[in-house]
Order: structure tokens, then C-alpha cells, then sequence
């Protein structure tokens, strides 16, 4: 069978981070090809290359269609030669019909004047295609996950689609709608289009899915074929992580000691799906010393289980008792939540972490402002002083302190994050996603920063979707999976495929799956 | 580690070219404002800054400005309020009511109003902080009410004149106690001294700030300046000491610009309200409890905005059903062109009251020349947009 897509040696650098590295991808006419790896291995990169979101000449190498050499200027371009992709986040607007959704920007009309009549006859076609009954007047807001998954797909077959791109098209849905939704893959590969499904769950990939490319840290490791003989996961397990780990890891000597934090039984609800239980009754220790991590995949269920911790700054009808040093602590609001001695450092520095406009030293102070002031009247010499302590312990490269944090790097971002929790002096300290986005040295100097905290008898909850970074800096592991802890580990006797085969075996045992992440607003 | 690190870092000696185009937008603001001025008394033949007109200038203001200073802390946390102009009316309704009526001593009716403006402000605050109802909705519908209720408690009618004491506080002069014949000594003294104590403060600032390498506007700026505002005060003291001297009101203003200058540049709560309207949920996430502080902000604005409601209906010396009418654009445009930020976060108090004074130098200059009331209209809607276009342009390129 010929290719009808051919990527050669793309590559793609963000400022600081290599995100693709000569990346291969070959699909063929008519198969369904999945791609995985873990999270920010470049899936999404590669695809956002392809669809053209990153244009020709921001990335390097080459990319043909149909045999022909592109060159795609906007998302426009490829949408023009049939490539549709339909990303993880719905594009649909919530208040507009089903039909006016799927004519978005391609609205069934003549000289601007829609014919509605049209347009109805149209969606119901395409409706009929997908297999959706709902009349086409429904409001998308209406519809479940799942049907709007749906319509976008109907939306996509509007544009005489060629090649279909699925970024997770199943993380939202609950079983019975991820078989329809895989059975419509099988019947549009009957149809001749081809497909490339991006997903997590590799028995869906075992299901439909001709060939495999995985991709690990921006590389591709290698296409298997298994439509001869079916795949372990076991084999593409070791294909997605089996990296080797240098020594990336700074070494920390001190042991964990006594019992520090204990959360029992803690449960959370959907902020505004009441009832619809996101954090099912998760009970965790830390000991004063120790780093102690929780590994899962995205919308597992970590950050809002500890954002609902922290003062309960996800979700509602929360339930469970924390106790630190063998006291019952109060963690009701987020401030008694860290007069408590917690602290949460967010995976999202830029929205929930920083105040971009506001300079090094003010975002420093601002929890613990308290510190810097008498009587509620600010010493801004002692803040500035403040500011440049940790300036020089965390190795923030700046101009000064008086830099506004929105022009510093993210590496140096997270260490402003970083700042403003350690000087609010907590006993434990969430860590989310602490690295994420950043490059590899920042990485090292925040693990040492994460080795000095417990060398001073903090505990360290450390939520990291990058497991070699979990192996290799904390003691003991949990293992999150649909809102539940599935597996507890040390870390010295765990590895990458027992943190896997506990998340793999673990899904879907539970009721339904939430993997939704929207915040408290 | 490289040499960037050490500490502390050696400021960057600004040269001062680069530094006025740091700053260029608190600088552009005061220029603008002088310039509009020496325009104005060109135009006007010296006119604008007679002692009566300077002290008419002064009075005609002081209600914009005390609640430019609510209105800021209220946009810096991210929020807008309508309803202020209607609020003057409402409480300058009750006030009429108290005391001409009910033939109430001014004092309790004063602090009755305050109280009636805090209500107000809380009711209204409670939507926005604690419901989260837009602001813009919240105060529209506040700014229907209250011009409303202020109609319905005058029943359509004015009603004065206000005791005498009452008047005084938008009409009264401070007392001089050297009682000289012709010239108000004391004020003179009190604007010569007052920004002398200032002069000495900025300069204990900056030795302090030294010593902590914090980046300073050169010397040469930081001494034109103080000498700059020194003379102006100095002036200005001197030409209402040749009148009847210093208004009251004046004397409240300055008091409430000092405080609010405190407040937002010096305090946690201060701090707390930039960092609401920079990034709430950070601000939330660190422990700040953004819902009250919100509550607190419309609170403080409708204290505010009831003490201009009392000094409006002292200066006119009756309450009418149209007090206050559309203070509130007045009130809104201040800040704006004295660099506040719509999305929230950011904005000064010295920026909203120089916005106010230029706004008000414009009013007072345009009537006096004899532009009609329309072309003011829209001359000051387009100085507004320029002064924002300006914002964002400068914004733009950094």
C-alpha cells in the first residue's frame, strides 16, 4: 500500500526545549495508525505540525500528501487538502445548534445569506453518518461528551476529509461511547478514509489500529505493524518508556522519618457536576523527609485531588480528614489550609501560579505577606531583601528583582513559584507537575531545591506525569488512576512498566470514567 | 554561576533617557496636565489661575477626585462601577431629607449618610463578590435604582437650603490665625511646609532605597522634580492665600489622596487588591481571600462616593433629583486616562487624581473660553481615547 502521509525528519524547538527530534510518521492509504507515548512526547507537536498550526518554516524537515510536497501556511491549508484534526478540547460553541456548529466557517450559503433548509437536509445527513439521532436543532450545551465528540467528527466529514486526526477522542467517554466511537473509525476505514488515533488506552489501540508509531521525549522509537500478530502491551510499554535514566538525578542522603501527613479517606465532586466523583476516597502519609509521589496519567484525577486538599480550591461535597504530626488539621479554606502547614505549587504557573504583570519580588511575598509587614503596612526593604535571598538559593536568572515575572523563562517562573511557597514556610509541599515545561537543567537545579526541602524535614508530595522524574527523585510512589489510588510503591523497587501495568489494569473498573478537568472558576 | 547572580544586583545605572521611556507614561500624564494648563491660561489671558477661579477649580472637583480614589482600588480589582453619580444624588437626597426635614444637626447626619453609602456599597458588592454577577450589571442596575429612590425621596422636587455649618464644608475656608487684612497667611505657611515634610519624605525614601540598590529615577529627574512640585504647591498657596485661602475641601481631598497613596503603595491590602485584579485565581491560590476583598472594594467606594454626595449638595446648597448625574463617566475617565488598567491590576492613585485634574482643567478651561457644551463633550471623549490609545500603543511596543 503507498503512503498517504510521509513525515521526514521534522523537527520543531521551542525557545529552550527540543519538542521534536527528526521525527518519522509513514500512514498508509485506508489503515488507522495510532500514535502514543507519554505525555509531552510530541504527539500533540507533531500533529499541530501536520495540521498546520505551527506553519511551514517554524519547523524543519519535510512532510508529503498525497505524493506531493506541502506547505502549510495555517490550519486552513490543511483542512483544503482533507487533514482534519479534532483535538482533545471540543472546538464547538455551546450555545449554537448542532447544525450551525458543524457549518462553522463553512456555512451552507450564497453571498452570505445561509439556506437554512440546505444546511438542515446537510446535517442530517451527516448525522446519520455518524450514527447521531438528535435533531440537528439541539444546542450543542445538550448534548453530552460523547455526542459532541460526534458532531465533531460529523464536522469533519463536511470538509471531505482525507485524513482524520483523533487526539484522545476517548479520554472523556465512558465505555459504551468509546465503542461506538471506535466502531465508526472501523466503518470509515471500510469507507477508505484513513485515520491516525492518538490515545493512552492501548487496548482501544489493540482493537482497531493497523499499525503503531510510538514516539518518546520528541523521537520516534519505532512503527510496529499488528495486524499479522497482535501486540503486548508489555511490548509497547517498554517501547513508550524504555529510555535509559543517567544520571539526571541529583542524589539525596538523608531517610525519611517519622509520620508527618495523613489524609484518609478524601473525596471530591465535579465543581459543577454534583455527584459526578473525581477524587474516590484516597488515602495517602507522608513522612517528614520524604518525597513522596503520585504518578498517573492526565485527568487521573492528581491535581484535583490536591487542589481539593489545599483548602478546597477544586470541586464541591468534599469529604476526608487530614491530619499532620498526628493532629487533625483544618484545611477548609485555603488559608487555614496553609496556617495548616500545606502549601500547593500549581502545574498552571501562568494562570494560577503568577501574577504575570507584577514584578519578582511582589509575587514572592504574596502569600505569606504577612512576613514582609507590621501592622498590615508593608517594610519594602525586607521584601526586597527577601526577594533577593531567594533569588540567589534558587538560582533565579533575572535582571533583578523588580523584573516583571511575565518576561522570565519558565524554568525561572517555576522557581518564583517555588520562592513564594517556601517563604510561606509550609510542613508539606504539593508539588505539581514542577517541571513541566522546562529544560533540563532547570529541572536538575529544582530537584536539588526538592532534596534541600526534605533534607529540612519537609515532606514533599511531588505530581509528575514523567515517570523516570518520579522514579528517580522520590521515596515511595502512589500510583492515581480514575479519581482512585491504585497501587502504592517504593521507589526503589518500582519501574516505569509496574507503574503502567497498575494504571492499565486498573482502568475502566471503576463505573465511569472522569477525566475532566475543569476548575473551580 | 555567572556574574549575574551576585548579590546584591548592581543596579543598572539608568541613564535617563532610558528611564523617562520606562516611565514614560507617569511623566506623559503630568506633562499633559501642565501643558493643558499653560494652554488654558494662555487662552483664557491668565483667567484659569485667578485665586477665584483656582479656588472654583478646586471646588468643582473635589467630588470627582475623592471618588476617583474608590473608583481606582475598584477597577484595579478588576470591576467598574456605575452607580457612583447616582449614589451623589441618592445621599445627597437623604441628606436634604435629615436635615431640612427632620431638622437633623449635621454631624449625625453626616455619619448617617456615610453609613447609608457603605450599605450601598455593600449591597452592591455582595452581587459581584460573593454571586459573581458582572459588575457592569450590577452597578447599572444600582445606577436605575438609586437615581430612582433619590427622586422618589425628593418626590421630583429641590429642597434647601442646608444650615449654614453644612455649607461650610464644601463653602467654608480653614481659619486664618494670623488674621492679616487681605492675605491668608496660614495658607501659605501650611503650602509651603506641607510639601516641604513631602520633599523631605521623597528624599528619605530615595537615601533608603539606595542603600538597597533599587532602581531610582536619576538624580537629576528626582531633584527637577521635587523642585518642580515644590514651586507648584508653593504657587498655588500663594495665589489662594490672596483669595480667602484654603478651602476645606481642599484640605479633605488632600488627606484622602495621601491616605489612598498609602493605602494601595504601602499596605497588604493594598497589595492584595493589585493582585486580585492581576490574576485572581493566583491571588486565591495564595491564600488571599479574593471574594471579600472584593466586597471591601465597593464598600470603600460607596463611603466614597456618599462623602462626594454630601460636598456636592453642600456646594450647590440644595438637593435636586439630577445631583450626580453622570459623575460616573466623569469618575471612570479619570482613572482611565491616569493609566488604569481595564482588565484590572494595575493603576496609581497619583495617576487617577492628575486624570481627574486634567479632565477638570479641561471643563473649567473650555467654559470659560465659551465652548458649548457639546464640543466639550467631544473633546474630552477623544482626549479619553487618546490617552488609553496611548496605553496600549506604548504597551505594544515594550
Amino acid at each position: 500500500m503507498k503512503p498517504l502521509l510521509e513525515m521526514r525528519g521534522i523537527t520543531k524547538t521551542f525557545p529552550g526545549v527540543k519538542a521534536l527530534d527528526n521525527v518519522n510518521l509513514s500512514v498508509r492509504d485506508g489503515e488507522i495508525h495510532a500514535l502514543i507515548g507519554e505525555n509531552g512526547a510530541g504527539k500533540s507537536t507533531l500533529m499541530k505540525v501536520l495540521s498546520g498550526v505551527y506553519p511551514h518554516g517554524s519547523y524543519s524537515g519535510e512532510i508529503r500528501f498525497q505524493d506531493q510536497e506541502v506547505a502549510f501556511r495555517g490550519i486552513h491549508d490543511s483542512e483544503k487538502l482533507g487533514i482534519i484534526i479534532i483535538h482533545q478540547e471540543l472546538a464547538l460553541v455551546p450555545l449554537l445548534s448542532i447544525t450551525e456548529n458543524l457549518f462553522l466557517g463553512n456555512e451552507q450559503a450564497t453571498k452570505g445569506v445561509i439556506d437554512w433548509s440546505a444546511a438542515t437536509v446537510r446535517a442530517r445527513e451527516l448525522l446519520r453518518m455518524v450514527g447521531l439521532q438528535d435533531s440537528p436543532e439541539t444546542l450543542i450545551t445538550n448534548i453530552g461528551v460523547g455526542k459532541q465528540q460526534l458532531v465533531e467528527i460529523a464536522k469533519a466529514l463536511s470538509k471531505e476529509v482525507k485524513l482524520l486526526i483523533l487526539d484522545e477522542p476517548t479520554a472523556s467517554l465512558n465505555e459504551s461511547d468509546s465503542d461506538a466511537l471506535l466502531r465508526l473509525l472501523l466503518e470509515f476505514k471500510a469507507r477508505g478514509i484513513t485515520s491516525i488515533l492518538i490515545s493512552h488506552k492501548l487496548n482501544e489501540i489493540a482493537k482497531v489500529a493497523d499499525r503503531v508509531t510510538i514516539l518518546r521525549d520528541g523521537s520516534t522509537v519505532e512503527t510496529l505493524d499488528c495486524r499479522d500478530e497482535p501486540i503486548s502491551q508489555d511490548r509497547i510499554i517498554k517501547g513508550m518508556v524504555g529510555r535509559e535514566i543517567a544520571d539526571r538525578y541529583p542524589k539525596r542522603t538523608t531517610t525519611p522519618g517519622e509520620l508527618l501527613l495523613e489524609v484518609k479517606g478524601w473525596n471530591a465532586d465535579h465543581p459543577i457536576h454534583a455527584g459526578r466523583r473525581v477524587v474516590k476516597d484516597v488515602n495517602i502519609t507522608v513522612r517528614r523527609g520524604e518525597v513522596v509521589g503520585i504518578a498517573g496519567l492526565m485527568g487521573a484525577g492528581r491535581t484535583e485531588f490536591a487542589m481539593s486538599l489545599f483548602g478546597g480550591s477544586y470541586g464541591q461535597n468534599i469529604s476526608g480528614s487530614a491530619y499532620l504530626n498526628g493532629r487533625e488539621i483544618d484545611v477548609s479554606t485555603i488559608r487555614r489550609a496553609m496556617q495548616s502547614g500545606l502549601a500547593y505549587a500549581t502545574e498552571d504557573r501562568k494562570h494560577y501560579g503568577l501574577v504575570l504583570d507584577n514584578d519578582i519580588r511582589h509575587n514572592i511575598s504574596l502569600a505569606n505577606l504577612t512576613g514582609v509587614s507590621k501592622n498590615g503596612v508593608i517594610h519594602h526593604e525586607r521584601e526586597i531583601e527577601i526577594a533577593n535571598e531567594y533569588r540567589k538559593r534558587l538560582r533565579i536568572r533575572c535582571s533583578s528583582v523588580f523584573q516583571e515575572t511575565v518576561n522570565l523563562s519558565g524554568g525561572n517562573q517555576q522557581k518564583v513559584v517555588l520562592s513564594k511557597w517556601l517563604f510561606s514556610d509550609p510542613q508539606v509541599l504539593i508539588l505539581d507537575e514542577p517541571t513541566r515545561g522546562i529544560d533540563v537543567g532547570a529541572k536538575y537545579e529544582i530537584y536539588t531545591i526538592v532534596n534541600q526541602l526534605v533534607a529540612e524535614g519537609r515532606g514533599v508530595i511531588l505530581i509528575s506525569s514523567e515517570m523516570p522524574e518520579l522514579l528517580g527523585i522520590a521515596d515511595r510512589i502512589y500510583v492515581m488512576n480514575e479519581g482512585a489510588m491504585v497501587a502504592e510503591m517504593p521507589a526503589a523497587g518500582a519501574s516505569q512498566e509496574k507503574i503502567m501495568e497498575a494504571i492499565m489494569s486498573s482502568t475502566g473498573r471503576t463505573s465511569h470514567s472522569t477525566r475532566s478537568r475543569e476548575m473551580t472558576q | 554561576m555567572s556574574a549575574e547572580l551576585n548579590m546584591p544586583a548592581p543596579a543598572k545605572k539608568a541613564t535617563m533617557a532610558h528611564f523617562v521611556k520606562s516611565h514614560l507614561r507617569d511623566y506623559g500624564m503630568l506633562i499633559s496636565l501642565l501643558a493643558i494648563v499653560a494652554f488654558f491660561q494662555y487662552m483664557t489671558d491668565g483667567t484659569l489661575l485667578r485665586p477665584l477661579n483656582l479656588t472654583n477649580l478646586v471646588l468643582q472637583n473635589s467630588y470627582i477626585v475623592i471618588m476617583a480614589l474608590g473608583m481606582l482600588l475598584v477597577i484595579v480589582a478588576g470591576h467598574i462601577d456605575l452607580s457612583v453619580g447616582s449614589i451623589v444624588g441618592f445621599i445627597g437626597a437623604l441628606a436634604a431629607i435629615l436635615m431640612v426635614q427632620y431638622h437633623l444637626h449635621f454631624i449625625p447626619t453626616t455619619i448617617i449618610c456615610l453609613l447609608a453609602g457603605a450599605a450601598i456599597g455593600a449591597a452592591q458588592g455582595y452581587w459581584v463578590a460573593y454571586f459573581r454577577i458582572p459588575s457592569f450589571i450590577v452597578t447599572l442596575a444600582g445606577m436605575l435604582v438609586f437615581r430612582g429612590l433619590s427622586l422618589a425621596l425628593l418626590a421630583g422636587q429641590s429642597i434647601g437650603p442646608f444650615p449654614v455649618e453644612f455649607q461650610r464644608l464644601s463653602s467654608g475656608f480653614i481659619p486664618d490665625v494670623f488674621a492679616m487684612e487681605g492675605y491668608h497667611l496660614t495658607t501659605l505657611l501650611l503650602c509651603v511646609a506641607t510639601p516641604l515634610i513631602l520633599v523631605g519624605l521623597n528624599v528619605a525614601a530615595r537615601i533608603r532605597r539606595h542603600r538597597f540598590a533599587i532602581e531610582q529615577e536619576p538624580l537629576a529627574l528626582f531633584i527637577g522634580k521635587n523642585i518642580t512640585f515644590f514651586a507648584v504647591m508653593a504657587y498655588i498657596g500663594s495665589l489662594l492665600a490672596t483669595y480667602k485661602g484654603l478651602p476645606n475641601v481642599l484640605i479633605i481631598m488632600v488627606v484622602l489622596i495621601g491616605l489612598y497613596a498609602f493605602i494601595t503603595r504601602d499596605t497588604t491590602i493594598g497589595r492584595r487588591i493589585y493582585a486580585l485584579g492581576g490574576n485572581e485565581k493566583a491571588a486565591k491560590l495564595s491564600g488571599i481571600d479574593t471574594r471579600r476583598l472584593s466586597f471591601y472594594t465597593f464598600v470603600n467606594m460607596g463611603v466614597l462616593a456618599a462623602l462626594a454626595g454630601l460636598i456636592f449638595a453642600a456646594r450647590l446648597n440644595t438637593a435636586t433629583p439630577k445631583a450626580g448625574v453622570s459623575f460616573e463617566l466623569d469618575v471612570i475617565a479619570a482613572c482611565f486616562i491616569g493609566g488604569a488598567s481595564a482588565s484590572g491590576g494595575v493603576g496609581k492613585v497619583t495617576g487617577a487624581v492628575i486624570g481627574a485634574f486634567i479632565m477638570g482643567v479641561m471643563n473649567n478651561g473650555m467654559s470659560i473660553i465659551g465652548i458649548g457644551i457639546d464640543w466639550q463633550q467631544v473633546i474630552k471623549g477623544l482626549v479619553l481615547l487618546a490617552a488609553v490609545f496611548f496605553d496600549v500603543y506604548n504597551k505594544g511596543k515594550s
